[in-house]
């Protein structure tokens, strides 16, 4: 358990870094900030609102993240098979839990970094009101989550894939319908044609329905089992990909 | 200690493809074994089952005792592996790069830049260990992938192509490099470019379409020849009946042959009767008949030319009998 931990260890360190080998870290870190900002302000309607909390702010995650979260997530597994460099990965005292767990924590780290950063969100909205932190920063969390979700779905279809185009579209894909199967245009096509425990399935598995819930207060136990066993299932199916795809 | 490497029955599939067909070997410590065949004979796969990357259908590979697939960390850690084209994390720097494969390797504090300083005066990698590895020369590129297997001074060592495609000084550095090594380490290499394997190896065994054909010093492969151990001579034309005669009637010799004529002169291959032909006796039943002699070698037979022959003929073996199967 200590080597699995420790070797992870050192892959995140490694992955992490990789990030910033380009100017492409920083690009991101600053077009993710400035969105989540545009949104809450144009779109959200921040001021407008008239109202000290963050939830024009956290509202757009779900969206933004469709995109940013796959970007991040596309060079995981489709890099290292594209140079080969997994042939050497593999071949090391590393066995694929320790490489995926440590790959995953380092893109989840970059996330956390991104959010981070957006922490003059919260400053403002202390500025000009009176907010109910623990409300910000339960979503704060569960903006967390979201991004692991879609992080883990990005590192399965990064394993499926050699090249980093597809893994990106794949990965907004998936993400999309998990986004979607909530929505009421979605569940009035579903109920139409099947019956009610499907359309309830469906509507469970959607992301914004949970993520909405965390972001008005509310952590629950279903919402934290919902958003970590997504986690737990495509890494898991992440190594089954690697394990299946890796000499091809 | 027995084999270092041991490799049973080693079989693979790609689909309908059969890429490994039973392949054994073994290697023991002081051994640098050259791992021959065509491009898509199957080296590259067998390395791969060797070294864990891919599960064989059947068969098992074990390194110091350990089955690579029953007991994979255990055997990795006994040996250093240099893939196809030494990939490596090209946006790091050399540094970075073998700190990265050190702490794999479970090394911690100082013993980091032990290793790396070790591994980097075998490579000769000290003038670009703070370059990023992706800015590095092809030659330099593959030293850094021989470098991470070497780090953490395995007792066995798996190299694919370790000179492919580097200039010939690059060359004779990476084959200087494992001459250095090999009297501690078991070690395989695969290539398909033959001077290497008079260059470095103990031993060859060559693959065609997945199996074993020849398994032996590069001396034993020579013998496989037709004219090896043959003696080349070379005469004036016009004397070529007259020294043909007298071979042919020579003790030693159970037959002659003419290879050709150029610049007046004709050149004959004598065949040994049994045993080896001396140069001496050749020479000595020439000059008997006055026929002078331009030169007189003994023919050792090229690789080359044992490689063509032990692996076009098994295609072709394997083209006839597959139309007397239609016949039948």
């Amino acid at each position: 358990m200590r080597e699995t931990f420790d070797t992870s260890w050192i892959i995140a360190k490694r992955e992490f870094r990789a990030y910033f080998a380009t100017p492409l870290a920083i690009v991101f870190l600053t077009i993710f900030v400035a969105s989540t900002g545009a949104f809450a302000f144009y779109i959200g309607g921040f001021f407008d609102r008239g109202q000290a909390d963050l939830y024009p702010f956290f509202a757009y995650h779900p969206w933004l993240y469709l995109l940013l979260v796959p970007a991040v997530a596309m060079r995981l597994w489709a890099e290292e098979r594209k140079t080969g460099t997994i042939e050497l990965l593999m071949t090391l005292p590393v066995s694929p839990v320790e490489a995926i767990l440590g790959k995953f924590f380092a893109a989840w780290a970059f996330i956390g970094l991104a959010l981070v950063c957006t922490f003059p969100m919260w400053i403002t909205v202390n500025a000009l009101g009176d907010p109910d932190n623990g409300v910000i920063l339960t979503s704060y969390l569960g903006s967390f989550l979201m991004a692991g979700a879609f992080l883990a779905i990005g590192s399965f279809v990064s394993a499926m894939t050699k090249n980093q185009v597809i893994a990106f579209i794949l990965a907004a894909t998936i993400a999309f319908l998990f986004t979607m199967s909530g929505f009421e245009m979605v569940q009035n096509a579903v109920k139409t044609w099947l019956p009610d425990l499907v359309t309830q399935a469906v509507s469970a598995m959607s992301v914004l329905a949970h993520f909405e819930r965390i972001t008005r207060g509310v952590l629950e136990a279903p919402t934290l089992v919902y958003f970590v066993s997504m986690i737990v299932f495509f890494l898991f199916a992440t190594v089954l990909a690697v394990e299946q795809k890796k000499a091809e | 200690m027995g084999a270092l490497i041991e490799a049973h029955q080693l079989r693979k599939n790609f689909g309908d493809i059969t890429a490994v067909d039973g392949i054994s070997l073994s290697v023991a410590r002081g051994e640098v074994l050259g791992f021959l065949g065509p491009n898509g004979a199957g080296k590259s796969t067998t390395m791969k089952m060797i070294t864990g990357f891919l599960e064989p259908d059947s068969g098992r590979a074990v390194i110091c005792g350990h089955d690579v697939q029953e007991a994979p960390k255990l055997a990795k850690a006994k040996f250093g592996y240099v893939p196809e084209g030494a990939p490596s994390y090209s946006e790091m720097t050399t540094r970075a790069f073998l700190a990265f494969i050190a702490e794999i390797r479970g090394y911690r504090g100082g013993e980091i830049a032990k290793r790396i300083d070790a591994a980097v005066e075998k490579t000769g990698l000290a003038p670009v260990l703070d370059q990023t590895i992706e800015t590095l020369s092809k030659g330099y590129k593959r030293r850094v992938g021989v470098a991470q297997a070497i780090l953490h001074d395995p007792p066995v060592l798996v190299m694919d192509e370790p000179t492919d495609g580097l200039d010939p000084n690059q060359k004779h550095h990476v084959r200087e490099l494992i001459k250095a090594m090999a009297a501690e380490k078991a070690i395989i290499i695969s290539t398909h470019i033959l001077e290497e394997v008079e260059a470095v190896c103990t031993r060859a065994v060559v693959i065609n379409r997945g199996t074993i054909v020849a398994d032996g010093t590069a001396e034993d492969l020579l013998h496989r020849i037709r004219h090896h151990g043959a003696v080349s001579i070379r005469v004036p034309t016009e004397r070529s009946e007259a020294a043909i005669r007298v071979l042919q009637a020579a003790k030693h010799v159970a037959g002659v042959e003419t290879l050709g004529k150029a610049n007046g002169h004709i050149h004959i291959r004598a065949f040994p009767r049994e045993g080896a032909l001396e140069t001496a006796d050749v020479a000595a039943v020439l000059r008997a008949q006055q026929i002078p002699i331009d030169e007189l070698y003994i023919e050792r037979g090229r690789l080359d030319e044992v490689f063509r022959q032990i692996t076009t003929s098994d295609e072709q073996k394997r083209q006839t009998n597959g139309e007397g199967a239609a016949h039948a």
